[in-house]
């Protein structure tokens, strides 16, 4: 059965880990959870092929995860807090995830956390959506919203890769 | 009567308890982030809280994909650190309040929360960050200064409760609160956020003028942010940024109108806007009447919390 639309699709770069996802990725998770111990890290690291089957998962979920593809190990219903357990088990740190999710050199990655983030700015939907949440947007006692609005417009901004 | 005199809202980034671990503090990478909580500190070091309330989300540490409880609420003796994949934290176990968490459980469950109740979990960076960040480093072998009663709230599977949801929880933890006989001072914290996005290509996420926004409103009008859908704080906050909502347990278990004691916001820490707010509720106002009659007088101490108050300046985020 075809994945059921969200209002959430259109977000780019994102895959939200929702009810249909954490059951579909089910077996990538607690695979991922099994990673906590020292002795299944062990056995993974041996034979990861094999130390696979022992899961639940679908021949593309296991390829994902042979190949360390994951983004696509999210799309799959892998969650982050999980397979974030796998790239400790390679022995990476966050950002080298992080990096590779992003499609982006763990250096880049890290210059661009230091100079305040991956903005907001073109970086809100898929479809074109480009206006501020109307809740949050002209809130508060700063300057109105718009005002914000029109010379953020004009910065640099970094788009999120779509998939 | 026991009472809520603070809310605390504060980010867990996991690193930020590595670099404490690690003696990392001085680094000034780092050090741009602990100096933010020093004032904090000495406030709560001032307050000498009885209990402490921590809202919070485990990270698939004491709970997995097998079970997934919206809200879970703490009554053991005692919530040993998770061991996280690198071993567990060097912090002490951090002791519960079983007598008062019951007496949430049951109060709340009958206003119509159906909480899970935990009676052995382990707590993982989610929690003892934030109680680094407000009472310091503490060894291993030493002691938490507070009793605490955790509750636990799923922001990793979509959709986790609503932000009225869970502002209208905390109403109730208040309530409950309110009635329990001991003469207690409770703080409650709100960790998590703000924004973020640690998963997929729009990793790396933060929204600075969201942040900025939704502290103002925390603190003047947090009926603005109940309304919010979760749609919003996943598109402007990041995937991972709807971990906010927990705050908002905070600010509904505090008065309508509170003080603004102090405020920090930086970033990064790792992939994460850190962000930081203490609002005090203006002392003798938050005992309810009618529960003030029934109950032998309750501790006054809102004095030395508007003194407190007023030597830690309340700070305000530039720019």
């Amino acid at each position: 059965m075809a994945r059921e639309r969200h209002d959430y699709d259109d977000i780019p770069g994102t895959f939200v880990f929702d009810a249909e996802r954490s059951r579909q990725g089910y077996g990538i998770n607690m695979f991922c959870m099994s990673l906590m111990k020292d002795e299944n890290r062990k056995a993974f690291k041996a034979n990861e092929a094999e130390y696979l089957k022992k899961f639940k998962l679908t021949p593309e979920q296991t390829d994902a995860i042979l190949k360390r593809d994951y983004n696509r190990m999210l799309e799959l219903g892998g969650n982050i807090y999980f397979t974030a357990k796998l790239g400790a088990t390679d022995g990476h740190s966050f950002q080298h995830l992080a990096a590779l999710m992003t499609g982006s050199t763990q250096q880049d990655y890290a210059e661009m956390m230091l100079a305040g983030g991956r903005s907001i700015e073109g970086n809100r939907s898929r479809s074109g959506k480009s206006a501020p949440s109307k809740h949050l947007g002209a809130a508060g006692r700063g300057k109105s919203a718009a005002g914000n609005r029109k010379a953020k417009s004009k910065s640099k901004t970094r788009s999120a890769k779509r998939k | 009567m026991a009472r809520i005199i603070a809310g605390i809202g504060s980010s867990h980034v996991p690193a930020i308890g590595a670099a404490l671990d690690n003696g990392k503090t001085e680094e000034p990478y780092w050090k741009r982030i602990f100096s933010g909580f020093e004032k904090s500190q000495a406030w709560m070091r001032e307050t000498k809280p009885d209990v402490a309330i921590i809202v919070y989300n485990d990270h698939a540490s004491a709970f997995s994909v097998e079970m997934i409880p919206t809200f879970a609420l703490g009554c053991a003796a005692e919530f040993p650190p998770a061991d996280e994949g690198w071993g567990p934290r060097p912090v002490p176990v951090v002791k519960g309040h079983p007598a008062l968490a019951s007496h949430i459980a049951q109060s709340v469950i009958l206003d119509e929360f159906d909480l899970t109740i935990c009676n052995k979990m382990e707590v993982d960076h989610g929690m003892t960050v934030p109680m680094n960040l407000l009472f310091g480093k503490v060894e291993k072998s030493g002691h938490w200064p507070c009793p605490v009663v955790p509750l636990a709230v799923n922001v990793v599977m979509y959709p986790p409760p609503t932000g009225h949801r869970c502002f209208m929880l905390g109403r109730a933890i208040r309530k409950a609160v309110e009635s329990y006989p001991e003469d207690l001072k409770v703080v409650i914290f709100g960790t998590g956020g703000l924004s973020h996005q640690i998963s997929g290509p729009r990793a790396g996420l933060i929204n600075s003028k969201w942040d900025k926004n939704f502290l103002d409103n925390l603190s003047n009008n947090p009926q603005k942010l109940v309304k919010i859908p979760h749609i919003d704080y996943m598109r402007e906050a990041g995937a991972e940024g709807i971990e906010m909502v927990m705050w908002l347990i905070m600010r509904g278990a505090l008065d309508d109108k509170v003080d603004e004691v102090y405020r920090f916001y930086t970033v990064p820490a790792s992939n994460t806007a850190v962000g930081h707010i203490i609002l005090a509720n203006r002392g003798r106002g938050s005992a309810r009447k009618s529960a003030a009659k029934a109950a032998p007088k309750p501790k006054r101490s809102g004095g030395k919390l508007k003194r407190a108050a007023a030597r830690v300046k309340t700070e305000r985020i530039r720019g």
